[in-house]
């Protein structure tokens, strides 16, 4: 900008040179603050809308689901398992040397009561959605896209995923009904 | 010092391979112009500044409009109460349309003042004149995409003039629908080209662009620049004269979008569309009012057709109509007045457009209707080859220089 015709001219005055410089910053800042404030609600029309965020939580029914079934309910537009662990299936995932996990994590923290696991049911590798009672380890999960098998916990074990399955923020309304989110 | 070397030679390798920066320092920075532009010639920059603003804002009510029958009102209306800044967003594209025609009407009317449309600048006028017809498609089919009752029977009546067409109208007209009558077909289509005519309409502003600095700007004088004394450069005289200008525009828009967007609206547009009862008392937007007054003026469908076409079509054959060799209106003192009949003639209209075709509003819509023709027809052929033009100054910079002013010399000197 300074090697213009127009600017190399003006300095050619000498006496106008430092109030020009002052305008052109002047003007360029007000130009770009008046720009980024203009720029936000373009930007943030892209964000959820408060409508969209109202139908952040779901309510699940538990008095139906049987020792070792699984139901699969929507939170969020995404999928949420909710397990019914066995006896076998809460001891093999209280039963481990947290050394030998990737992301170590006890079970006791992963299910506030034992035998109602609740996960996300989105592979933390690149989101798919894993499949229950598949992979190496019983009653647990393996996602078919890239390989990586999940325990009875919802831990991974084996693949390329980084970190366990996310347990979604839940609580117990009463004995027989949980609120997601 | 040695970054800027550094960053320097990186630009000129990419200019020598695109010459991007070259292009642009020629068309914006150092791009000669007049030194005598006056601001009438800050609306070119403002529409296009305009259309930009209508294309993002546009591009961003796509991403929550949904074109359907059933779900296009509820959507807009989602838009206006659910989406963060919807209502901001929205309000922008619909009096921003608005703007765009204010701003491209004064600049039309320029271009007639001072004959901006004359040899070497007739398809430089042409390029316009197409900008407008094809901001009138893009503003009609917009106008039908939120669905009310202003939407759908502007898009029945507009459509159902092509049934005016003998023999093949009426099966232009189902054409057009995609059906029996204006429906989800309809509705579609004219989304599609909502979203498409705004990017030819860059394409065609483009060849605005090139034919304009083939030539270069027209100026209140309407003689050509001689020479460095007569041009200044674009950047930073002409930029901080269009920024300025842009501000003031900007107030105005805001002023329409924060205290007034319904102003310009019709309040008919938040019933959602029926099929089954039309409004008593449908207008157009105001900025299509002149044609519509001229299209009920003529108590014949086809000929009030011919004729509303005919007002957009007659202006491309200007450059040759006006006989007069004189291209700035300052200079002409019979033009000069007959120019301020025309904007007369065009509020007139416009007023006789927004009233019930009816009394004295039709009396007048047929006078100023015949005058319209008459002056590009008869008026302006004719004042040319009668008229007896003041003389022309020898060049652009001698009037400036003769009046001795300090400031204007200025940047002259700075050139030399």
């Amino acid at each position: 900008m300074a090697e213009t015709p127009a600017a190399s001219a003006d300095s050619v005055g000498g006496d106008g040179e430092t109030r020009r410089d002052f305008l052109y910053i002047a003007t360029g800042a007000v130009g770009t603050v008046g720009v980024l404030a203009a720029m936000w609600p373009l930007i943030h029309q892209m964000n959820p809308s408060k409508a969209v965020l109202a139908l952040a939580s779901t309510e699940v029914d538990l008095s139906g689901i049987e020792e070792g079934e699984s139901v699969t309910v929507v939170w969020r537009g995404k999928p949420v398992f909710v397990r019914h662990r066995t006896a076998e299936e809460i001891a093999a995932a209280v039963d481990v040397d947290l050394a030998d996990l990737p992301d170590p994590q006890a079970d006791a923290e992963r299910a506030e009561k034992p035998e109602w696991l609740i996960l996300v049911g989105i592979c933390t590798h690149l989101g798919c959605v894993p499949i229950g009672n598949q992979g190496d380890f019983a009653g647990g999960w393996f996602c078919p896209c890239h390989g990586s098998h999940y325990d009875s916990s919802g831990r991974i074990r084996i693949g390329p995923a980084p970190v366990n399955l996310e347990v979604p923020d839940y609580v117990y309304l009463d004995e027989t009904t949980v609120r997601i989110g | 010092m040695s970054n800027d070397s550094v960053g320097k030679r990186v630009v000129q390798w990419f200019d020598h391979r695109l010459p991007l920066v070259t292009f642009v320092n020629h068309s914006l920075v150092e791009y000669p112009a007049p030194r005598n532009l006056s601001y009438w010639w800050t609306f070119g920059s403002l529409a296009g500044i305009v259309l930009v603003l209508q294309i993002v804002t546009g591009i961003v009510l796509a991403m929550h409009y949904t074109p359907h029958v059933d779900m296009a009102f509820v959507s807009v209306e989602r838009i206006m109460r659910d989406v963060n800044y919807g209502w901001l967003i929205r309000y922008m594209h619909a009096n921003g349309g608005s703007a765009f025609f204010a701003v491209v009407y004064i600049h039309i009317y320029r271009g007639l003042y001072y004959g901006s449309y004359k040899d070497p600048r007739e398809v430089l006028w042409w390029m316009g004149l197409i900008i407008l017809i094809l901001m009138m498609m893009n503003a009609f089919t917009g106008y039908v995409l939120p669905w009310g009752q202003m939407s759908f029977w502007a898009a029945t009546v507009i459509t159902n003039l092509f049934s005016a067409i003998p023999l093949v109208g009426d099966s232009i007209v189902t054409w057009l629908w995609g059906g029996y009558a204006v429906g989800n077909p309809a509705l579609n289509r004219f989304y599609s080209l909502h979203y498409l005519l705004p990017f030819l309409l860059v394409a065609v502003v483009f060849l605005h662009l090139w034919a304009l600095h083939t030539f270069g700007s027209n100026n209140p004088l309407g003689i050509d620049a001689k020479g460095p004394q007569d041009q200044i450069p674009f950047h930073p005289y002409y930029t901080v004269k269009d920024l300025f200008g842009l501000g003031v525009l900007m107030i105005v828009l805001l002023a329409f979008v924060f205290f007034a967007p319904n102003f310009l609206g019709h309040p008919d547009n938040y019933i959602p569309a029926n099929p089954l009862v039309t409004p008593a008392h449908i207008v157009p937007e105001w900025y299509f009012l002149p044609f519509y007054a001229i299209l009920r003026s003529v108590p014949d469908k086809l000929l009030g057709v011919v004729l509303m076409f005919g007002s957009l079509a007659v202006p491309f054959l200007l450059p040759w109509l006006d006989t007069s060799k004189v291209r700035s209106a300052t200079f002409r003192p019979i033009y000069k007045q007959v120019f301020w009949f025309l904007v007369v003639d065009g509020i007139v209209l416009g007023w006789c457009g927004s009233q019930p075709p009816e009394g004295i509003a039709l009396i007048l819509a047929r006078i100023s209707t015949a005058y319209y023709f008459l002056h590009f027809l008869v008026l302006m052929p004719l004042i040319g080859m009668i008229e007896k033009p003041r003389p022309l100054p020898t060049s652009i910079a001698e009037p400036v220089l003769k009046g001795g002013d300090a400031a204007a010399t200025a940047p002259t000197r700075g050139r030399s």
